[in-house]
């Protein structure tokens, strides 16, 4: 059985006798597709997770009844610690659900008659999908008819609230129907809905609108804000860190009143000439309109000027979100302030002179 | 600001205000008198240009120098930014601040009939120290001192292009490209002392060429002018000459000696001899001779000088203190002398710097001229004056 992710080539596609040429195979798989993977296939993975699930809480020393696939994930990353970059290549132990993408079982029975009533139109869910939309707004008029009989009716009862969603893209419309769909269908679909949310009283089918909604991610992620302390003398300060490429930072801001600027003992001009090193640190003060206001102690160690300078930056823009009001903090996360830069060296690749240079190509 | 109190006589002297003129400079002097902080335009500058009458009060403010002062004066003295500022601003305003009030003070107060002083400013790099002591020199050109002023010593040992050894003593180097420059602009600086001091020994040059004693000084500079083999051991004999004269009671002048860059004297050299050997800066006749002239066994004069980290040779970005710079040789040398620090812009100081700037729109950007504009400028620069001065030219 494979505990870890293999893409073993079963199933009648790949089977092939050992006569045939290596030329003639590599042509075959091309046209073959995505591999199809049977549903007792399937089924054995899943077993076979199951056991390896229970083996590995044994192995770990936990108990095997309540692993979960954080547990699981913590487990596998401890035993088999990777120094990958791209976390898609690193060891990954799964429910074989998520691994292997839905397809769709067979679709006829032993007498190879199909069992869905659409099937002979090509896209059975799609089609399955919209006459079900249209049972559901059938259903909303006879509703608002009931009503109109016993005269409540009225023109903006009850619409569903949709709060922060969005429709399900395309991409996502075919992972649930596991069947593809043109955009002129999709176009279409979208179009139904909307139809079906400008009735009154369409409130009545809020849980199967919403199952094609998705929810939007809270736009304020949540942040990590230092706290603010008080030292000796009742002056507020508050610290934090930043990291940038390989500088790493840390800066005390003092609600002083002066606009001092130590940077390692030094003042800013000595360690920084550059001017565009000290804009960089002034960037967060001068964004939130507080300049004159704070004193700064930084010390920044590692990398060249510009990776220290960016380091700073983040560590102020960290420290000071302590002294800001809510809708401050919005504003500079949406400035991009607060996102630490993920840009770090490219490895330089072998074959190749640099990260992305190749050697000069020479004709003959 | 108090618009609203300006008198109908203040408002023609406050619209103009970049004359100079000194039939002005009475109506002004009581006008400032009576109300100077309601002025709203010249509250940063101040009508007492001479540097002689200046106290605390005009700290802060800038006060005019006269362009022909300037011309006489300073052939080779100011700072190269701010000579450019002077030629785009068409007048040349300099900033009254403490050190350069705190050495005028000494100035006047000092006895010369003991042995001259020694000042030395000291600071940050770009902090101001070249401009307090061009402020001083102006001091004792008003008051009508002979001045040595040495722009930057460090221009004498490094980028040395023509070496030659030297005629009195063969260990030595003389420097003659260096040494008739100088002379030239000290020639157009003290130009009435040079028909006035007269020498007081026989100099011989060459077999046929000696300058006799009782001749004019100005004879003596025009030798090392022309004769530019000469020129350094000219040098040497007008230091000596000045140096023995004044204090007498019969020469009724005072000599000034101001040197930018004193650390050059007692740091290293690039120059290099034929043998690739370094120059040691006492093997150079000009040094040398500059540095008999600093000890202080003369009476009847002072010695004003900078550190300066910028042109020299070997040291650290970050060292400014006196004993960094001067070295173990220098300091004992200099000892004892009068330190002063020369410090960032104070924030008076700066408010006036910077409406001076806005005020000869030096400063066109909107947002400069806002409060939140000036907040960035004083943390860009820290309120250091060349950082602010080099800000500000590209706004």
């Amino acid at each position: 059985g494979c505990l870890l992710q293999s893409r073993v080539g079963f199933g009648k596609v790949l089977c092939r006798s050992i006569s045939q040429n290596s030329a003639l195979c590599r042509k075959n798989l091309a046209a073959a597709g995505p591999e199809k993977f049977t549903a007792e296939f399937i089924q054995k993975q899943i077993e076979e997770f199951n056991i390896g699930k229970r083996h590995l809480a044994n192995i770990m020393g936990e108990d095997p009844e309540n692993f979960s696939q954080e547990d699981i994930d913590r487990s596998i990353a401890y035993l088999f610690p990777s120094g990958l970059f791209e976390k898609k290549a690193r060891p990954l132990m799964k429910h074989p659900d998520e691994i292997f993408p839905m397809q769709r079982a067979v679709q006829w029975g032993k007498d190879r008659r199909p069992f869905h009533f659409l099937f002979y139109t090509g896209k059975q869910s799609y089609y399955s999908l919209m006459h079900e939309l249209y049972g559901k707004m059938l259903n909303i008029e006879k509703h608002q008819d009931r009503l109109r009989s016993k005269g409540l009716f009225s023109k903006d009862g009850h619409k569903i609230s949709l709060g922060m969603s969005r429709w399900l893209t395309k991409e996502e419309l075919e992972a649930l129907l596991v069947e593809n769909i043109s955009t002129h269908d999709y176009n279409r679909f979208i179009q139904i809905m909307e139809r079906l949310l400008s009735m009154p009283y369409c409130n009545i089918e809020e849980e199967f609108v919403l199952r094609f909604r998705h929810l939007l991610q809270t736009q304020s992620r949540h942040q990590m804000v230092s706290a603010l302390q008080k030292d000796e003398n009742g002056v507020a300060f508050s610290s934090a860190e930043g990291c940038r490429k390989t500088s790493h930072s840390t800066v005390v801001l003092r609600d002083c009143g002066s606009g001092r600027l130590s940077v390692n003992g030094q003042d800013s001009l000595l360690y920084f000439p550059v001017l565009q090193d000290r804009e960089q640190l002034m960037f967060p003060m001068q964004f939130t309109g507080t300049l004159g206001r704070f004193d700064l102690e930084c010390t920044v160690s590692g990398g060249g000027r510009s990776s220290q300078a960016g380091a700073l930056r983040l560590a102020i823009s960290r420290a000071l979100l302590s002294f800001l009001s809510p809708s401050e903090r919005e504003m500079m996360r949406q400035a991009g302030l607060l996102t630490p830069d993920p840009r770090v060296r490219e490895r330089k690749k072998p074959g190749q002179e640099g990260a992305r240079r190749k050697f000069t190509w020479k004709k003959r | 600001m108090a618009l609203h109190r300006l008198s109908l006589r203040l408002r023609p002297t406050v619209a103009h205000v970049r004359s100079i003129h000194t039939s002005r400079y009475g109506r002004q002097q009581e006008a400032a008198a009576v109300d100077s902080e309601s002025e709203p335009i010249s509250v940063f500058r101040t009508q007492e240009n001479d540097p002689a009458s200046q106290s605390e009060k005009q700290i802060g403010q800038f006060y005019t120098l006269p362009a022909e002062h300037i011309r006489l004066l300073f052939p080779h003295g100011l700072p190269n930014r701010y000579q450019q500022q002077v030629k785009t601003f068409n007048e040349a305003c300099m900033m009254v601040r403490q050190p350069a009030l705190e050495a005028i003070s000494y100035l006047k107060k000092a006895d010369y009939s003991k042995p001259a002083l020694r000042y030395l400013f000291y600071g940050v790099k770009g902090s101001g120290k070249t401009m307090s002591l061009c402020h001083s020199v102006h001091f004792c050109y008003t008051q009508g001192w002979v001045v040595l002023h040495i722009p930057d010593a460090h221009l004498w040992v490094k980028n040395c292009k023509e070496l030659m050894p030297s005629s009195y003593k063969s260990s030595r180097f003389d420097q003659p490209l260096q040494a008739t420059s100088w002379l030239r602009n000290f020639k157009i600086t003290n130009e009435p002392f040079l028909s006035k001091i007269k020498i007081k020994q026989r100099y011989v040059w060459t077999k046929r060429e000696s300058t006799e004693e009782g001749r004019p000084l100005g004879e003596l500079v025009d030798q090392g002018t022309s004769r530019v083999k000469s020129s350094s051991d000219v040098v040497a004999a007008v230091m000596k000459e000045l140096r023995l004269q004044c204090g007498h009671p019969e020469s009724n002048f005072r000599l000034a000696v101001a040197v930018d860059g004193v650390n050059a004297l007692w740091g290293k050299s690039t120059i290099k001899k034929e043998d690739k050997s370094a120059v040691d800066p006492e093997e150079l006749t000009l040094v040398y001779n500059l540095r008999k002239l600093l000890k202080n066994d003369w009476i009847g004069g002072a010695i004003i000088t900078t550190l300066s980290q910028t042109g020299s040779l070997y040291t650290p970005k970050s060292a400014y203190l006196p004993q960094e710079l001067l070295g173990e040789r220098g300091f004992d040398s200099m000892d004892p002398f009068i330190p002063l620090s020369v410090p960032n812009y104070s924030e008076k100081e700066f408010e006036s710097c910077y409406l001076y700037y806005t005020e000869r729109n030096w400063l066109q950007h909107p947002q400069s001229r806002t409060e939140e504009g000036k907040k960035e400028l004083i943390f860009l620069s820290n309120r250091n004056p060349t950082m602010f001065d080099r800000l500000c030219g590209f706004l």
